[in-house]
């Protein structure tokens, strides 16, 4: 499996829908300080701006958080979240890119757009993880990652609020964790940031 | 999808073939409309892709459609409008005649809602809307000014959340499972084909709009797209992009001023 990816990780990314927001509540706390990589935060939302989804999780981890821009250069330790009605592609430079094409899963921002670009670019140095939801969407994206040499984390879909997300996605591709949300922070803290 | 390298060399033939340069459209979202165009027309391999598109310029325009991104509704984010009413028109009212420029128009909903906004304001009949795209398919449809019957209940929310207070289906008549607007909207919009990529400025304006059209382009192309709107955008003119955009980097930020803290309007000051 893509164990290689937990000591030469590049980027962490995390989707999810219905219910992910309790499971993220519970891991973003535990996320040690010094964290040393980015981490892109693909989640299910309305279309309307607004900002209380980033000032919520901002006020439960010391790690910054914000709104992805356009062309945005990753930075470790910061926790960059998909706009609403958006959708977060990777590029190889170490930006993002945003896009406002087709919703793929009915969904802008989907799962599986990020994934698979972020898949294409970080190959074994992705850590993907998925969490509760409602939707099949992220269940492709999760393939591709492990296809690419990524490392899959899914939430264990018994303490997922929705399980459906998780089980679509634990049936349809190779995964390297299955956990609770306290577990799936713990062993983000231990992954190791590739050295070059 | 196709692989990086082999992108670049695809993208060094097409400029080749056609004189047409995709090398500053950012790359993740161009490989994702590539490997949909190959998807989609069902080639059996990238090389007979190549190949088709080498020899059949009706494929290449078929690329050029698919390529570009024609996703777009009317008052999308209903707050930018709601910046345009209350802020933006009341500056354009005291002007003898409005010029504006929507660069990346695709379809047309961002210029009908214009034209929406200017009628409200009894501005429309001094106003001349110059709607451009690169995507000569997009421009033709939205020439007829018909748009998808099943989108109208989301517009009519987006355009009461945006301030605006009649009936919006006063606009447009219902048929079957698409809206017609009505045609007087449309007598002051121009369409018409320009390239951000390639083509120069080609007049002057009061304000211009390009939303969500420089996030398919990379860093450099945009400083180069937003230098061209800076050289057609009178002394004292509005630039409007996507609510993720920014002039940041660009070279020009410090002669704009930023109109309202959380809409992406922009006034040059000189």
């Amino acid at each position: 499996m893509a164990e290689v990816a937990l000591t030469n990780a590049r980027l962490i990314i995390i989707g999810g829908s219905s219910g992910s927001l309790e499971a993220l509540l519970q891991m973003l706390p535990l996320l040690k300080t010094s964290f040393p990589l980015p981490v892109v935060l693909v989640l299910h939302r309305g279309t309307l701006a607004d900002n209380s989804l980033t000032e919520l999780l901002a006020s439960r981890t010391t790690l910054q958080v914000k709104e992805a821009d356009d062309k945005d250069l990753l930075e470790p330790g910061c926790i960059y979240i998909a706009p609403p009605d958006y959708h977060v592609l990777l590029e190889q430079d170490g930006s993002l890119s945003l896009d406002v094409s087709e919703k793929i899963n009915f969904s802008r921002p989907s799962i599986d757009v990020s994934f698979i670009s972020a898949a294409e670019v970080y190959g074994d140095g992705l850590i993907a993880v998925l969490l509760s939801g409602a939707n099949a969407d992220g269940a492709l994206g999760m393939l591709m990652v492990a296809q690419k040499g990524g490392f899959v984390l899914v939430q264990d879909p018994a303490t997922a609020a929705v399980a459906y997300m998780p089980e679509k996605a634990i049936q349809q591709s190779p995964v390297d964790r299955v956990l609770e949300p306290i577990a799936i922070a713990a062993l983000l803290n231990k992954v190791r940031k590739r050295n070059r | 999808m196709l692989g990086y390298d082999d992108t670049e060399l695809l993208i060094e033939k097409i400029n080749q073939w056609y004189g047409y340069d995709f090398s500053g459209y950012a790359r993740a979202s161009l490989r994702r409309r590539i490997e949909g165009f190959f998807l989609k027309n069902k080639f059996s391999s990238y090389s007979s892709m190549e190949l088709s598109l080498a020899q059949d310029p009706a494929c290449f325009t078929r690329f050029v459609e698919e390529i570009t991104v024609n996703v777009t509704e009317m008052f999308r984010d209903p707050g930018f409008y709601r910046a345009l009413r209350e802020k933006i028109l009341p500056v354009l009212a005291t002007y003898p005649f409005i010029r504006i420029w929507h660069a990346g128009c695709s379809t047309g909903e961002e210029v009908y809602s214009m034209a929406i906004l200017l009628s409200e304001a009894s501005l429309l009949h001094k106003s001349i809307l110059y709607a451009t795209d690169v995507n000569q398919a997009v421009l033709e449809k939205a020439r007829t000014g018909i748009f998808a019957g099943a989108s109208m209940q989301q517009y009519s929310e987006n355009y009461m959340l945006s301030g605006g207070q009649k009936d919006f289906s006063s606009y447009y008549t219902a048929n079957y499972n698409s809206a017609k607007f009505a045609p007087w909207l449309g007598e002051r919009i121009i369409f018409s084909s320009h390239n951000l990529v390639a083509d120069s400025s080609f007049n002057e304006f009061q304000l211009i709009l390009c939303r969500n059209v420089l996030i398919y382009f990379d860093k450099q192309l945009q400083v180069k797209v937003l230098q061209l709107f800076d050289k057609s955008l009178d002394s004292l003119g509005f630039l409007a992009l996507g609510s993720k955009e920014s002039i940041r980097f660009s070279g020009i930020a410090d002669r704009y001023r930023q109109v309202d803290p959380k809409e992406k309007i922009w006034r040059k000051s000189r």
